[in-house]
């Protein structure tokens, strides 16, 4: 049934997210938090986290194109950012945040501008694939989008 | 955002429906922890302002149980937001963050948190968090008793001196202590006894309590902190910690009294309607009643409790010339506290009656006053003369001041009704001045006062105010200070010294203008103080097998006293900005 393979599609989706290191167990914890009263409740979580990062991204853009750099406020956003990061369980636009920590402590322009534009680019793929991992679920069904841990 | 209700914990299914506020600018997570913590079946409350969280803590001091708060905040610094918590209402504060560096955990726990969490957030840490209210509350009843034991000793030193007084004491003690008892094996699985339980802590002395207050005071308590209290007391193996936690629960006690006072006071009927209160009636009880002219002063009803004396409401207003006093003596055996309106002069800033040594203990006598039932009826204010319960060893000399007292005679602010001389206080042990300071003990002679009241030791040496009135006599210190009326009890304070000159204190003093005698000028806004009714008795019930759930109330209660601004407001703005301020 297309109803069943959707589900194996999902669950296939899900999975590679973990194997890849997109998602760490922190997006375990939302899908555990889902339940009637708040059946969409990741996605909801995801919502609001890209919304909110989004301008905090744009944020260390601006302070990025500043010369010179001012490295404790980009470190002091990239904290923000960092702690926003983890609450969906991005795992590595995390790794990303931390590693641009680290050149701001030694105050490494270079080593920040690049992290930088890798952690946009994981930023953004994790995007895209909650977003179609969230489409997906919603054809499948509210039941089905939580997955049980193994 | 869930909006609690404020609604009481359940406390027969604790931790069930423990009442959380979580501050976090981050969105995402606040919407992550709310869900988490209904989950655990706690009732959450969300801010994403510090300061907002503290208005909203600050609205319902005993509306939450706990505060979970991240450390990197816009608009305050979360280990701020923290002490503030922790001085204002003495809540259990976690703190999260992403950084888990151990300087920053660090430098949480030394700010008071009670814990400190890494971002990300599991459930199962959330669940537990329930501990970190039970250990408090716990910690919280032992202290009381620990204070309460101060006074007790207090009041047995001296009560031995005491004639009929004695006997007073002495049953007093005796239940105190059984209560204490009773307290300790309750709770005392994990605690043996008191005192060994204070072994591990710091023992906070009668002499060195004393001190502590001492430093309180000349700091003003509205700038009281843990690190200034220490370098004035000069105690070296005295830590910042040690004072911090004393201080806590210090104001803790205060506000509980102040809570006391408030029902005592509820029970006066002497309502003053000519000038009707403006904040304080809300407040205190009675005393409210009492006119508060919040123009110029602010009034604070003084309210001791009082179990069956009289005067309760002693409603002085002397205040510039506004104020009528009304002092309405309210009949003996109200039990109610004895609440005098003192309207306090603009500068004012304590209305509390200010047990200090340094200070003319007048109001020991006033203090005295209200607890002692023996009270004689006929003198509205004499609760003071009544100094029964002599604080021990501190022989307060009222005789001197009760029979200097000027009756009656035309106030110059107050038309205070007790203008009667002081009972013949000569039957009281005298007690000096220096002694009073602690011991206004208002333990005891309310029969209603359940609990221990006034146990606690008082914090604010008893001010002799004798003629507060028109004085503007500030500070009187009010055993009890409440938390809340922290910043003000010290305003009064301090404001209390150049006060003192003009007002006629103590021992001595041609009480001329006392007539209203213990008019108790509160300064504005600090009136606080003497709110602290016995209603904060309840939580000292500790006998009470739910002690448990009374606990709770305990602090509740010590934290309720809060924003009822007992004068102009205007003014407690100052006192509310003096700690306060962010």
């Amino acid at each position: 049934m297309e109803r069943n393979q959707q589900r194996r599609q999902l669950a296939v989706m899900r999975q590679s997210l973990f194997d890849q290191e997109y998602l760490d167990e922190q997006f375990i914890q939302l899908e555990e938090l889902q339940d009637d009263a708040n059946p969409n409740f990741v996605e909801e979580v995801v919502t609001l986290y890209y919304r909110d990062s989004a301008r905090l991204i744009q944020s260390i853009e601006q302070a990025l194109e500043k010369k010179p750099l001012d490295f404790s406020k980009l470190d002091g956003y990239m904290h923000q950012f960092k702690g926003s990061s983890s609450s969906i369980g991005a795992k590595k636009v995390k790794a990303e945040s931390t590693l641009f920590r680290e050149y701001c402590r030694v105050g490494n322009g270079e080593g920040c501008i690049r992290t930088f534009q890798q952690l946009k680019k994981e930023y953004t793929t994790l995007k895209k694939k909650l977003e179609a991992y969230f489409q997906l679920a919603r054809q499948v069904g509210p039941a089905e989008t939580a997955c049980r841990p193994k | 955002m869930v909006e609690s209700g404020f609604s009481s914990p359940r406390a027969d299914v604790f931790p069930a429906g423990l009442r959380v506020l979580v501050v976090d600018d981050d969105p995402t997570w606040l919407k992550i922890l709310e869900k988490m913590l209904k989950k655990c079946s706690y009732e959450v409350t969300t801010c994403c302002l510090a300061r907002d969280a503290l208005n909203k803590l600050r609205e319902k001091k005993d509306g939450f149980d706990i505060v979970i708060s991240d450390v990197n905040m816009p608009d305050m610094d979360g280990f701020k937001l923290l002490e503030h918590v922790g001085l204002e209402m003495d809540l259990p504060v976690i703190m999260m963050s992403v950084d888990g560096e151990t300087s920053r955990v660090m430098k949480g726990v030394q700010h008071g948190a009670c814990d400190y969490l890494l971002k990300p957030i599991r459930m199962k840490e959330l669940r537990n968090i329930w501990q970190h209210v039970f250990r408090k509350r716990i910690h919280e009843v032992r202290d009381i008793e620990s204070l309460e034991g101060l006074e007790i000793i207090h009041m047995t030193r001296s009560g031995s001196d005491l004639s009929d007084d004695g006997s007073l004491f002495s049953e007093d003690t005796t239940s105190a202590k059984k209560r204490k008892d009773a307290e300790s094996k309750h709770d005392g699985k994990d605690f043996t006894d008191l005192s060994s339980t204070k072994k591990a802590r710091v023992v906070w002395s009668v002499d060195l309590h004393q001190k502590f207050v001492k430093a309180v005071n000349q700091i003003g308590f509205d700038k009281v902190g843990p690190k200034k209290i220490l370098d004035l007391m000069n105690v070296p193996w005295l830590s910042r910690e040690n004072v911090a936690s004393h201080l806590q629960k210090y104001r803790l006690y205060l506000s509980r009294l102040q809570k006391e006072n408030d029902t005592k006071n509820s029970f006066l009927g002497t309502k003053h309607a000519d000038s009707p209160p403006k904040d304080s009636a809300g407040s205190f009880g009675l005393k409210n009643s009492t006119n508060i002219h919040q123009n110029d002063v602010s009034c604070g009803s003084y309210g001791f409790p009082v179990s069956n004396s009289l005067v309760q409401n002693i409603d002085i207003s002397g205040h510039e010339g506004d104020q009528k006093g009304t002092a309405s003596v309210p009949g003996a055996d109200t039990k109610g506290a004895l609440s005098v309106d003192v309207p306090g002069p603009h500068k004012a800033t304590c209305s509390q009656m200010c047990f200090d040594r340094s200070f003319a203990p007048i109001d020991s006598a006033l203090s005295y006053a209200s607890f002692d039932s023996t009270i004689p009826t006929g003198y509205p204010w004499s609760g003071i003369p009544e100094i029964q319960f002599s604080q021990e060893g501190k022989p307060l000399d009222l005789d001197n001041c009760f029979n200097q007292l000027p009756l009656p005679s035309p106030q110059r602010h107050s038309q205070t009704e007790y203008r009667q001389p002081p009972p013949p206080i000569s039957s009281r042990p005298s007690i000096t001045e220096r002694d009073v300071s602690t011991s206004v003990d208002v333990k005891p002679s309310f029969d209603d006062c359940r609990g221990n009241c006034i146990n606690h030791y008082n914090p604010f040496p008893v001010q002799k105010s004798q003629t507060l009135t028109s004085q503007g006599f500030e500070s009187i210190s009010a055993t009890t200070l409440n938390m809340k009326g922290q910043g003000v009890s010290l305003n009064c304070l301090t404001d209390w010294e150049p006060v003192q000159k003009n007002v006629n204190w103590g021992i001595g003093a041609p009480f001329a203008p006392l007539d209203e005698d213990l008019q108790v000028y509160w300064l504005q806004g600090d009136c606080y103080a003497m709110n602290l009714g016995l209603q904060n008795l309840d939580f000292i019930d500790y006998n009470d097998p739910t002690l448990f759930t009374e606990v709770p109330s305990l602090f509740y209660d010590a934290l309720r006293f809060d924003h009822e601004p007992l004068f102009d407001p205007a003014e407690s703005s100052v006192i509310d900005q003096g700690l306060f301020i962010a």
